[in-house]
């Protein structure tokens, strides 16, 4: 088995992410699992980039792991920031042409000259990234062609000269290796030999998502780490007939998803953190109107502008309770590249059964991070669309009718006999104004029971690890990978840990998580934020007082690792008596 | 569909406006004008904003969205692209239009979506007792202004012509034929249209005494491709203009969006699984 966690680090826009990439693809197309992480700054030009790629031969990769076993620094400031965080006895590739490291013998250590090699071998100075990638295809066994295949597939369209300039560029990494540097470390990829690998981001798999449940109109403004999810779809959503806006705000944004899911359409909109800010009053009207819609926050560090490159967990609270009034939502939390594929068509289908707005909640982290996932199975999708009037309803239709499960068959403009007009007033069940505070203890009622009928579907939390455990952990959202591997790797330990991960954040699963940790007497809540808002959540809801709830919390910038959930998971059943 | 007369587009619902509103000649000239162009009501959604003309459209037999403060166009323009078969009109007052609305007007008029927008303009805010709207004149006094305004007003026309909005006009509740006239012209237009009908406040801010005389029809010669003469007409302060100032005919968002659609198809519509293989 091979598990090896590669860490590229140097000066931003000199290619260091892309270079990531192309090591990320080539090793999917090997039929090798991934797990991207990257840090970004904010600016387009300078500032340190780092991608971490994790490759293994294993069915599942759950984090981005601990600490590296090879770091490609490129520049001084690469080797500064990241050399701690290699392992004792892992590999240290690096530019001697910029920098030279401390002598130390904790690690093992591969000069390699790419700048030189770039300029003098090539001519061109950004080729040194290929010089790069010869380097680690020689050093560890990814097959070069594999490289040049995806260079060919990028940069074909630049012309012949360009492509045979790479192609150079990798060879010429690759023979230095050969001339110059003795292995000394026992690394290696192994390709799989099974079937490749899609290799998708959180955002392009959560695109793929809304495709696949049929989105029809998006709308969105530009928003760090959400940008690329308008960017994916005003590429893809016409070629399925439908349409996209970029609109001046975001009130303007979640104004046309309303508009269009009026009038009968699936429709979405994906933002940050101040995005939704601006959204909160329409998302009032959205469920006033008992409108189904799709609203996706893709989190990071706030207030404010906050750190729009990093990640955070800090949107739960305004998720589920943001806006004046009481305005009943559903909220739910991706987990994983793969989950933000599924995810998104259970918020579609969600917010089309329940007609109600829902928020997705997804994270820096996660939305920029790439994995590699089994190519999704489309044809045995459930999809589904919301409740239309009969005949027998329009024969005196009433947009808000309180049903059994107080949904209303809505009426959709072009249908004879449906008129209605929705409105942000308190309404009759026939979509009448009304000011009477029995009307209104009646409509707000039947919003509020509407979407706690959710709860009672099948996917609404997922259990790892021990049953009865000692130690429960529970978090959500992203966190699930990091949390599963702690659980794994401290029963392998001996210990007794489990899991619950609620994939609905809002209505609250309160009746799940109780029969869960019946029995339990420790739980510990990592998330990413300062104030432990889901730990929070947790402790309002739960029945057995006595259960000690150990918030984990840290404001954003870099996930949980598994070993520290582990350490925390360690501490409490130290006192676990 | 036979021929619907003006009454029958009425709804039995009994609009909560004060006795004298502007917005009662507004909602007649807007019936007469469904009445003339035939519109199916099936086919029609009235949007609008929150004030008093915000009311409108359970009026009308149509279907109808009452939405928030400020954002009766964004909703409007999703209606739109939503369904563009349908017949899109919003409406709303100077408040929802000019004041807490203003930034997305811009941007209607740079997409051109095939939507009627009648801003029923009081140059007050009626729904929250006669404050001063930013259509008010200089040293209004109100409840919020009691010395006087020290803002002068905008000038809707100018404003909508500056943002090369496609169809410029401008109404006056009191006079319902042209004001009729000027509705069926903005539903004949393909694109964007912007009418800014002067809609008195009986209770707060009544003008019916002293408009009359200020108001005065755009001459006939008035060419409305001419943009520069529209301007020179919204900038005039001796009189009020009544008609259409400016019309420009060019492609209207919904098409534009369908002609995107059909480039990005090509050929064919590719099935999903096709996308995927990008990833591959």
């Amino acid at each position: 088995m091979s598990d090896i966690v590669f860490r590229f680090g140097g000066e931003g826009g000199e290619g260091v992410i892309s270079t990531g990439e192309l090591f990320t693809t080539a090793c999917a197309r090997s039929g090798l699992e991934i797990y991207t992480f990257r840090s970004y700054p904010a600016e387009i030009k300078g500032g340190h980039a780092m991608i971490q790629v994790r490759v293994a031969d294993v069915n599942i990769l759950l984090s981005r792991g601990g600490t590296a076993d090879v770091l490609v620094a490129f520049n001084k400031e690469a080797y500064d920031r990241h050399y701690k965080e290699l392992r004792d006895g892992g590999v240290l590739v690096y530019d001697n042409t910029d920098f030279l490291p401390d002598e130390d013998t904790r690690t093992i250590k591969y000069p390699i000259p790419f700048n030189k090699i770039a300029m003098e071998d090539i001519g061109i100075r950004l080729t040194k990234n290929m010089v790069a990638l010869g380097a680690l295809s020689e050093l560890f066994g990814i097959p070069q062609d594999k490289f040049k295949e995806i260079c060919r597939e990028k940069f074909g369209k630049k012309g012949e000269a360009v492509l045979q300039k790479n192609f150079l560029a990798i060879e010429a990494g690759v023979k230095y290796v050969q001339q110059n540097v003795k292995k000394a470390d026992s690394l290696r990829v192994q390709p799989s030999g099974r079937q490749p690998r899609l290799v998708l981001s959180g955002n392009e798999a959560l695109s793929l998502g809304a495709l696949a449940a049929g989105l029809n109109v998006y709308a969105g403004y530009p928003i760090t780490p959400a940008s690329t999810i308008l960017e994916f779809l005003a590429r893809e959503l016409p070629k399925t007939g439908g349409s996209l806006i970029q609109t001046e705000d975001e009130i303007a944004a979640l104004g046309v998803v309303c508009g269009a899911s009026f009038a009968g359409k699936k429709a979405m909109t994906a933002t940050s953190g101040p995005g939704l800010s601006l959204m909160v009053e329409m998302l009032g009207l959205a469920a006033m109107t008992e409108l189904p819609l799709v609203i996706v926050d893709a989190q990071r560090a706030g207030p404010s502008t906050g750190m729009p490159t990093k990640t955070e967990q800090s949107d739960l609270m305004m998720a589920i309770h943001g806006g004046h009034g009481e305005a009943p939502r559903i909220v739910l939390g991706l987990t994983s590249v793969e989950d933000c594929f599924y995810g998104m068509i259970r918020a579609f289908n969600m917010a089309e059964y329940y007609q109600t707005p829902v928020i997705v909640l997804t994270d820096q982290a996660l939305a920029q991070r790439e994995a590699s996932i089994v190519k999704p199975d489309t044809s045995h999708l459930e999809i589904l669309t919301r409740r239309l009037p009969t005949a027998a309803d329009l024969a005196d239709y009433q947009r808000y009718k309180i049903t059994p499960d107080n949904i209303s068959p809505m009426a959709i403009p072009g249908m004879p006999d449906g008129f209605y007009s929705a409105t942000g007033i308190e309404h009759t069940e026939a979509g009448g104004l009304n000011y009477e505070p029995a009307n209104h203890g009646k409509m707000i009622e039947k919003r509020w029971k509407k979407i706690e009928g959710v709860l009672k579907q099948p996917w609404i939390t997922k259990n790892y690890g021990t049953p009865n455990p000692e130690v429960a952990i529970i978090g959500w959202g992203s966190e699930e990978g990091v949390i599963r591997e702690a659980v794994e790797n401290g029963n392998k330990e001996g210990m007794k840990l489990g899991a619950m991960h609620p994939k609905i954040l809002w209505p609250f699963p309160t009746e799940a998580i109780n029969t869960y940790l019946k029995g339990v007497k420790r739980v510990v809540v990592p998330e990413l934020n300062y104030s432990g808002q889901f730990a929070k959540i947790l402790k309002q809801n739960l029945q057995d007082r006595n259960i000690d709830v150990i918030s984990m919390a840290k404001p954003g910038g870099i996930p949980w690792s598994p070993a520290e959930v582990l350490a925390q998971a360690k501490e409490a059943s130290k006192h676990y008596v | 569909m036979s021929k619907m007369t003006a009454v029958q587009y009425k709804t039995k619902i009994e609009p909560v406006w004060c006795p004298g509103c502007g917005d009662f000649g507004v909602l007649n000239a807007l019936c007469n004008a469904l009445s003339v162009k035939e519109v199916d009501p099936k086919n029609m959604v009235f949007v609008s904003g929150i004030g008093c003309s915000g009311r409108l459209p359970p009026y009308v037999q149509s279907y109808g969205f009452h939405t928030v403060h400020g954002r009766v166009l964004p909703i409007a323009t999703g209606i739109k692209v939503g369904n563009p078969d349908l017949t899109v009109i919003a409406v709303g007052g100077d408040g929802d239009a000019f004041a807490i609305g203003g930034g997305h007007i811009p941007h209607m008029a740079r997409r051109n979506p095939s939507i009627v927008y009648i801003v029923m303009d009081n140059g007050t805010y009626g729904l929250t007792k006669g404050q001063a709207s930013p259509t008010g004149p200089l040293g209004m006094k109100t409840g919020a202004s009691p010395y006087g305004t020290v803002e002068p007003p905008l000038n809707p026309i100018a404003m909508a012509l500056a943002y090369d909005a496609s169809f410029v006009a401008r109404g006056y509740s009191g006079k319902n034929k042209e004001l009729e006239a000027l509705i069926v012209r903005a539903m004949n237009h393909r694109g964007f249209s912007i009418i800014d009908v002067i809609s008195p406040c009986i209770t707060f801010y009544n003008t019916y005494k002293e408009l009359p005389p200020q108001l005065a029809a755009i001459p006939a010669d008035h060419d409305v491709k001419d943009r520069a003469k529209a301007f020179e007409l919204a900038l005039r302060d001796d009189k009020i203009h009544l008609g259409v100032f400016y019309e420009n005919e060019r492609p209207a968002f919904e098409d534009r969006l369908k002609e995107t659609a059909d480039k990005a198809r090509g050929a064919g519509a590719p099935k999903l699984d096709e996308i995927f293989l990008e990833f591959a």
